[in-house]
């Protein structure tokens, strides 16, 4: 036991100290954390993308002022403008674009024009679609002489945004966003893939460097090499662990240093803002009546994903990926250390690498699927399965996994890993002391057969 | 009485018989060469006194008790070849292989400084091994060999690698070594060293012993009555069907002459009988080598 302990001690700090360690450990969660925060920053800052449109109508003024300016897009009506007048200059006058709307417009849905000299992104033509319309909408109700049509349409002005909100055992309601547990179940299922395949692939290659500078005869005339494996395996997991463990440290503290710095100068434009917004939003009384303070859309949206994301079971999901990284870096460890042993350099790993990596490939495919229907079969079998569990399970955790599921999954993963290290030993022993022979698989199960 | 035994191992892989019922018997304080062409089993068998491989049949004894596991930690072992972590210091990697053989840290560091100082590679301590010259790591390795101070060391090629006065550092560390009461295996194909060094030798052939015992009872066994005869001038033996002359080389006005005897004769007559025929610069019992005496066992076998 002694031995394993030392044999551990070393693997584990001929890792740690390397400076390959030090630089993913500190980069990796910078990495995350950019990811977190620069759509959060995208979203901030894409109002300084500003836009002046010049909106002209041959002849006619249905659509004076119709369109009005938003964050990014300011609309200047020019009457009596032609569009060839303007076509060749727009650009000089500061504008955009020319918004050329025809008459027709009001029975033709084409017959309006956006002459610019980029492709103006989607969600500005959306918005200039749905303003459209709207009057046009309206154009046509008041056809129909309907009294006190205005107050009428004000009412009738509804927005809807669904909150979801998931009910415990215990009764209780969290919000929750489908789009959090997507990113969750992305995040989890991906590193866990990475991470299991990262160190899986550390400790073939470890046994590949002690096989072919030939430590390995040294150590196995100290120590059985059942001890040598186990400690190589131990000994990774740990730095893995503390390489997973530094980075949610890392990541939450730089997360939250960010967030509030973000956050707050969010605020304070939003404030600014919704001053000037305050009479478009007038319509809205019941929004505004359930929340009185967060009027800005976008803001409400993201403090609403920020809650949801706290309520996300963070406890159970970082218990879990724990318990599964062990377990199944432990499968796929021992099936890499067998595969290590019974070649003589990494190039010959290729014939047996591919049957390992499929299952983890399907687990990825899997676990990607499960996102769109947690609840499906082949995910349900899949987050069974010992070889792809880890993965799959992590992707359906933030969906919510019924505990009986969870736990089923576990047990099996245990008794499989368990079966693995014996399996792995067994050939890893003979493997590692047979040279200059080129190793089948059929060759590999006659060393799981070999006696002492 | 025998530090070690090994009694009738046999071990085969698949239907290819890697040892078949060889023993051997290695005195204390011997220094004892197994010998054997490339894939006679020799890595096998001293893979088997390591306890790494466990035999088929057979039994191993170790101060005339059947080997235990523990009794790695009473057994040192050089490997052919050279097994470092070469990204690893130097000082660090003597101490990790101390402390799987059971040393304590302190006890490892103390031992290593000895060993150090004496095989000159102080220096080298704190450098990684890939910096190291073959030699150098041949040193080192030596030094994390022997460092546990096991009764029974096994040393497969020693030699290989090492500059000629570095290869007499180690020899001179080998019969230390021996002084001290150890006992050591030495496999090796250099066939001087093995006459140089060795007490007894076992001779593997396909997986079987086929020469055996003390080294100089071999070498008198096989010369078989031949003789070396130095004469000044040219001269010419003539034949009278009681030896028959093998060699004759004249140069520099000297002939050597080798001949054997073919019916017995004794040395006193044989030398009365050259006396009469020139002057005899000198005349020796011709003791084959061991590299003759392993080819032509060999080449006889096969």
């Amino acid at each position: 036991m002694n031995k394993i302990s030392i044999i551990i001690k070393r693997e584990y700090m001929t890792r740690v100290r390397k400076k390959s360690f030090i630089i993913m450990t500190i980069l990796a969660p910078l990495l995350m954390a950019a990811i977190i925060i620069v759509p959060t920053l995208l979203m901030v800052n894409q109002d300084k993308d500003f836009k002046k449109i010049a909106v002209i109508e041959e002849g006619t003024d249905l659509f004076k002022d119709v369109i009005k300016n938003s964050k990014t897009l300011e609309f200047v009506y020019l009457e009596n403008v032609k569009l060839d007048d303007i076509k060749n200059s727009f650009e000089q006058a500061g504008y955009y674009g020319v918004l050329n709307i025809s008459p027709e417009l009001v029975n033709t849905p084409n017959a309006i024009t956006l002459i610019s000299k980029k492709q103006p992104p989607i969600s500005d033509l959306q918005y200039i679609e749905s303003a459209l319309e709207k009057e046009i909408e309206r154009q046509k109700l008041m056809t129909y002489n309907i009294q006190n049509l205005d107050d009428i349409m004000k009412n009738v002005d509804t927005k809807v945004s669904i909150q979801t909100k998931k009910i415990g055992d215990s009764g209780e309601e969290k919000s929750t966003s489908t789009g959090i547990a997507m990113a969750l179940a992305y995040i989890g299922g991906f590193l866990m893939y990475m991470l299991v395949f990262m160190f899986g692939s550390q400790v073939m290659r470890g046994v590949i460097e002690e096989k072919t500078s030939r430590v390995v005869e040294v150590i196995v005339s100290s120590v059985k090499p059942v001890q040598l494996m186990l400690g190589k395996i131990v000994g990774i997991a740990l730095v893995g662990l503390t390489q997973f463990l530094i980075w949610i440290f890392l990541t939450i503290a730089i997360v939250g240093v960010l967030k509030s710095t973000v956050l707050k100068k969010a605020d304070l434009t939003e404030v600014s803002q919704n001053v000037s917004k305050s009479l478009m939003t007038d319509g809205s009384q019941s929004a505004a009546a359930t929340q009185p303070t967060t009027v800005n859309p976008d803001l409400a949206e993201f403090t609403k994903m920020f809650d949801s994301a706290m309520n996300q079971p963070w406890g159970l999901i970082v218990l879990s990926f724990i318990f599964y990284f062990i377990t199944g870096y432990l499968l796929y460890a021992s099936v890499f250390a067998a595969i290590g042993s019974a070649v003589d350099n990494e190039t010959e790993t290729q014939q047996f690498m591919l049957p390992v990596t499929i299952p983890i490939i399907l687990a990825l495919m899997v676990a990607m699927g499960t996102m769109q229907n947690p609840e499906s079969s082949l995910s349900f079998w899949c987050s069974m399965i010992p070889l792809t569990s880890p993965i799959v399970m992590m992707a359906r955790i933030p969906f919510g996994v019924p505990m009986w599921q969870l736990a089923v999954s576990m047990v099996i993963m245990v008794f499989t890993f368990l079966a693995f290290v014996w399996m792995a030993a067994k050939i890893y022993r003979t493997g590692i002391l047979m040279y200059g022979k080129k190793t089948s698989w059929k060759e590999m199960w006659k060393w799981l057969k070999y006696s002492g | 009485m025998a530090l070690f035994e090994a009694k009738n191992i046999t071990k085969q892989f698949g239907t290819q018989y890697a040892l078949d019922d060889v023993s051997i018997s290695v005195p204390e304080q011997c220094i004892f060469g197994l010998l054997g062409p490339n894939g006679a089993g020799k890595t096998t068998l001293i893979r088997i006194i390591n306890q790494i491989t466990g035999p088929d049949s057979g039994e191993l004894f170790l101060n005339g008790k059947k080997l235990k596991p523990e009794d790695v930690m009473s057994i040192g072992y050089l490997p052919e070849e050279r097994g470092l972590y070469k990204k690893m210091k130097v000082g660090e990697q003597a101490l990790y292989f101390a402390q799987l053989k059971g040393l304590s840290k302190a006890e490892a560091m103390r031992r290593l400084k000895y060993w150090f100082k004496k095989l000159d590679i102080v220096d080298w301590w704190g450098k990684k091994v890939e910096e190291l010259s073959k030699g150098m790591q041949q040193k080192v390795q030596f030094a994390t060999t022997v460092l546990h101070e096991p009764k029974l060391l096994i040393f497969d090629e020693p030699f290989t690698g090492f500059d000629p006065v570095n290869a007499n550092v180690v020899k001179n560390e080998i019969l230390f070594l021996r002084e001290r009461g150890a006992t050591i295996i030495f496999s090796t194909h250099n066939m001087e060293s093995v006459e140089e060094l060795c007490d007894n030798i076992t001779l593997i052939n396909k997986a079987k012993t086929i020469l055996e015992g003390n080294v100089d009872d071999i070498r008198r066994q096989w010369a078989a009555n031949e003789y070396d005869i130095v004469f000044e001038g040219d001269v010419s033996l003539p034949g009278n069907g009681q030896f028959s002359i093998l060699n004759k080389l004249t140069e520099n006005g000297k002939s050597t002459i080798r001949l054997k005897t073919t019916t017995g004769m004794e040395t006193n007559e044989i030398l009365q009988n050259a006396i009469k025929l020139g002057k005899v610069m000198s005349f020796n019992p011709a003791l084959p080598s061991m590299n003759e005496i392993f080819i032509r066992v060999v080449e006889n076998r096969n």
